[in-house]
């Protein structure tokens, strides 16, 4: 396959200039593509694509019954980022990270953003992610966001922005990990030639960050990962990042509240846990504290925590910090904090409980996305330039119902990467997630999800709505040290 | 380890032995039914729903037992618990729940043989070349075991493996010798025809025994074949070999010396493992093989639900009880 005739059309493409000359950190890639023999990139695809599905690498599709299990469509041409935009990224992430975890403590805290102005009571009290029973507590090291997933976009005049802050349980750094095996066995050449940024270390660095959180001068803790089980979406990833790590993976049957401690019910009786990585929600964590009819979770596992006697990581809660009503008030709550300004751009956000904002929205539904403050994966959303004009009525129908549950931003132009497709390269559109550890320091996984919307011209990334994924190649900056992929400690991979 | 997860791996074990044997099963009553002058196919294949599984389940979907209906029945039925797929299915699904302790080459051995297992369907070689179908099958579990064995640490977790792939594999061959006996015994005067060899050559070929059978005995007898089966120390099908193999995994679990017991299951396997060190095979068939099995059976039950209350039903003390009955 070549890429000649290659069309960037209008919008910015994350491999080559507006010219059509490849960037100058993709040009060793997009000629080692052009080496490859007619047909060899399609055999390497369906290689890669044979190999998820035996490895089992997949995702449920909620509502699927016969094959509830999908490899999710991956695309082998990475998408690269220079040096200068991670730096920018990275910077502007850690910034956004340490705001907003400095807000998680003040908001359960003395709330003095509250009380200053800048940030209205009603608005925090009204988020369903707003959990009043963690008011009072300090967790340790007075860390709440112990991992997040953040949403990138790019827009076509070359602008990032920060779509999203996930601070519950983001998902997806899995195939970040498994993606990038995929293709060192595709392009080894390149990974030799390239000074690709190795992300292998993440569970390392995961296990770490989580052994941190154990009570001090522990040796050795009990580390868990929650999950709801094998029928939940992201199963694989639980299991799979257990595994890494080395610790157990459990279910919320496996634990118990006995003594005032949670424990693990062992072949060899109940044995004392210490941290949990929990990828259940709030809701389900613990019948006594938040949802009663929860089946998932571990009743009396709450108290614990705010007693101190488990760590959990992401602290219950959180999730208020990634209200998307909330989300507008970021650049503000940076500048609460830091007195300065935000290196990350927002997307500019209409917040419809706003009375001129709510005007706004309902007088150009058609050229904005649409999107409900509390939930997530691509549900719930009307994105204007492509609806129909009932479905914009409904919308306004919604909206004028429940205002504070809905927001309005532009439609951003997302950049786009050269996908394989029938008619050879075409560009679609992406999103970037970098994960981001915060524990003693913080760390930005240097790569991150690459998801791809699949179907021409589509905006939408989700999983669940017919997007992909692609690896991400974080190009190291030739001047600073920062280690190669080659020689990092490696991860024993699965 | 977790007690969700010591069921999840010996459940995983267990049901690859259970579809590996009734991949036996079948692929013997195959055999057979190719040497049968004259076929009495409800003869022939109905004790075989009976042992794998519920005869009134069948009966409720299919009208006769014949080679095809028992067939489907044993391998596709999804609606049967007991056939090749459902098995297969729920090894997969234990295997997918425990992914992180088990090793990768495990799972993707056991993920893979569901899926060749899907595929087939599609060109059904269960009923165009059954022969190649079921020993390309067992040679899928047989890779699973080597894997296992090569791959895993030996420690708990294997041991869980090791102990569930024994206590079933000694169910299965009490039960394949139990039908057999029935099948290839109609008749006093059966005894001694060269049909009757025949029969009893198929049977141990089924388990894989013919020819460590042969370096044992001279002769092919019913007797013989019944001794080779319950009493042999060292063939690996063997019920009592089966027995020993998951008394030591008991004990490595536990930790407790050898012939002494330290929990329930531990005490009841080794009870049974004694009843059959000191058993003859004349005794056994002089008070009938059929309801020695029986008998069999019923206590490696009793050791299976040991097993369940020892290690898998792990219940916290007390208080707990109450906070269970709150989330229900």
């Amino acid at each position: 396959m070549s890429f000649h005739g290659y069309q960037t059309d209008q919008f910015f493409d994350e491999l080559f200039e507006r010219d059509g000359k490849p960037r100058a950190g993709a040009q060793a890639l997009i000629d080692r593509i052009e080496q490859l023999a007619e047909g060899e990139l399609a055999r390497r695809q369906n290689a890669a694509e044979a190999a998820l599905m035996n490895l089992g690498v997949t995702f449920a599709v909620y509502g699927d019954e016969e094959g509830t299990e999908k490899i999710w469509p991956f695309d082998l041409v990475p998408r690269i980022v220079e040096p200068h935009d991670w730096e920018h990224i990275e910077t502007g992430l850690r910034q956004r990270i340490e705001a907003l975890n400095l807000f998680l403590c003040d908001i359960y805290g003395e709330q003095r953003i509250i009380n200053d102005g800048v940030v209205p009571r009603g608005l925090i009290e009204s988020a369903t992610a707003y959990r009043p029973q963690c008011m009072g507590v300090r967790p340790p090291n007075d860390a709440w966001c112990h991992i997040t997933g953040t949403d990138l976009v790019r827009g076509g005049d070359g602008t990032i922005y920060v779509l999203e802050d996930n601070l519950r349980c983001p998902s997806g750094v899995s195939y970040v990990l498994e993606n990038r095996q995929l293709l060192k066995r595709t392009f080894p050449r390149l990974f030799a030639d390239l000074a690709i940024r190795p992300v292998d270390d993440y569970p390392i660095r995961l296990r770490d960050m989580l052994q941190q959180l154990a009570p001090t001068g522990m040796y050795d803790p009990v580390i868990t990962v929650l999950t709801p089980g094998i029928y939940n979406s992201a199963y694989f990833e639980h299991s799979y990042l257990a595994q890494q790590m080395g610790v157990e993976l459990v279910e919320g049957r496996d634990l118990v509240v006995h003594d005032g401690c949670v424990m693990m019910r062992t072949t060899r009786g109940l044995t004392r846990v210490d941290v949990i990585y929990r990828r259940i929600d709030d809701d389900f964590l613990d019948p006594l504290a938040f949802r009663e009819d929860s089946m998932l979770g571990v009743p009396g596992l709450f108290d614990v925590w705010k007693q101190g006697r488990v760590a959990i990581a992401n602290a219950p809660g959180t999730g208020v910090a990634d209200d998307k009503v909330v989300y507008a008030y970021v650049p503000d709550i940076i500048r609460y904090y830091f007195d300065t300004e935000p290196i990350l751009a927002n997307v500019p956000t209409y917040l419809c409980w706003r009375e001129s904002d709510r005007k706004y929205v309902l007088d150009h539904l058609p050229e904005l996305v649409v999107k409900s403050a509390d939930e997530s994966g691509g549900y719930g959303m009307l994105i204007g330039p492509q609806a129909t004009a009932a479905a914009c009525e409904e919308f306004a129908r919604r909206i004028a119902a429940n205002p504070r549950k809905y927001i309005a931003q532009p439609v951003i132009d997302l950049s786009r990467v050269p996908t394989i497709t029938e008619n050879g390269f075409e560009g679609r559109h992406v999103d970037l997630r970098p994960y981001i550890l915060y524990g003693d320091d913080i760390h930005v996984l240097p790569g991150g999800l690459t998801r791809v919307a699949l179907v021409k011209d589509s905006l939408v990334v989700n999983s669940s709505q017919g997007g992909g994924s692609k690896d991400t190649w974080v190009l190291a900056d030739p001047k600073s040290a920062a280690p190669r992929n080659g020689l990092s400690h490696g991860v024993k991979h699965a | 380890m977790l007690s969700r997860v010591a069921d999840a791996i010996y459940w995983l074990s267990r049901y690859i032995e259970r579809a590996e044997n009734i991949a036996r099963f079948v692929d013997v009553n195959l055999h057979l039914a190719l040497d049968q002058a004259e076929p009495d196919e409800d003869r022939q294949w109905a004790p075989l729903v009976a042992v794998t599984g519920d005869r009134s389940d069948f009966s409720e979907r299919y009208e006769v037992a014949n080679q095809k209906t028992v067939v489907r029945f044993l391998t596709y039925d999804r609606a049967n618990p007991n056939s090749i797929y459902s098995c297969l299915w729920a090894a997969r699904e234990n295997a997918r729940s425990v992914r992180e302790v088990i090793s990768s080459e495990m799972w993707e051995q056991v993920n893979r043989s569901l899926i060749m297992l899907r595929d087939a369907q599609t060109y059904n070689p269960v009923e165009t070349d059954p022969a190649a179908f079921f020993s390309h099958f067992r040679e899928a579990c047989h890779l699973f075991w080597g894997i296992t064995d090569a791959t895993m640490t030996h420690g708990e977790p294997w041991n869980f493996a090791r102990l569930g792939r024994m206590l079933e594999r000694a169910d299965k061959t009490s039960r394949i010798l139990d039908v057999k006996y029935f099948i290839i015994l109609p008749t006093a005067d059966y005894v001694g025809s060269p049909y009757d060899n025949l029969q009893w050559v198929a049977l141990l070929k089924s388990i894989s025994g013919y020819e460590m059978y042969r370096k044992c005995y001279h002769d092919i007898s019913p007797d013989h074949v019944a001794e080779f089966l319950l009493l042999n120390d060292e063939f690996p099908r063997s019920i009592r070999f089966c027995l020993a193999e998951a008394d030591q995994a008991l004990h490595a679990i536990s930790g407790w010396r050898a012939a002494a017991f330290s929990n329930r299951a531990e005490q009841q396997l080794g009870r049974l493992r004694s009843e059959l060190a000191y058993a003859d095979v004349d005794g056994i068939l002089a008070g009938g093989l059929h309801q020695y099995l029986d008998r069999f059976q019923a206590k490696l039950n009793g050791v299976g639900n040991a097993v369940f209350d020892t290690f898998f039903a792990i219940q916290p003390i007390r208080r707990q009880t109450q906070m269970g009955s709150l989330t229900q």
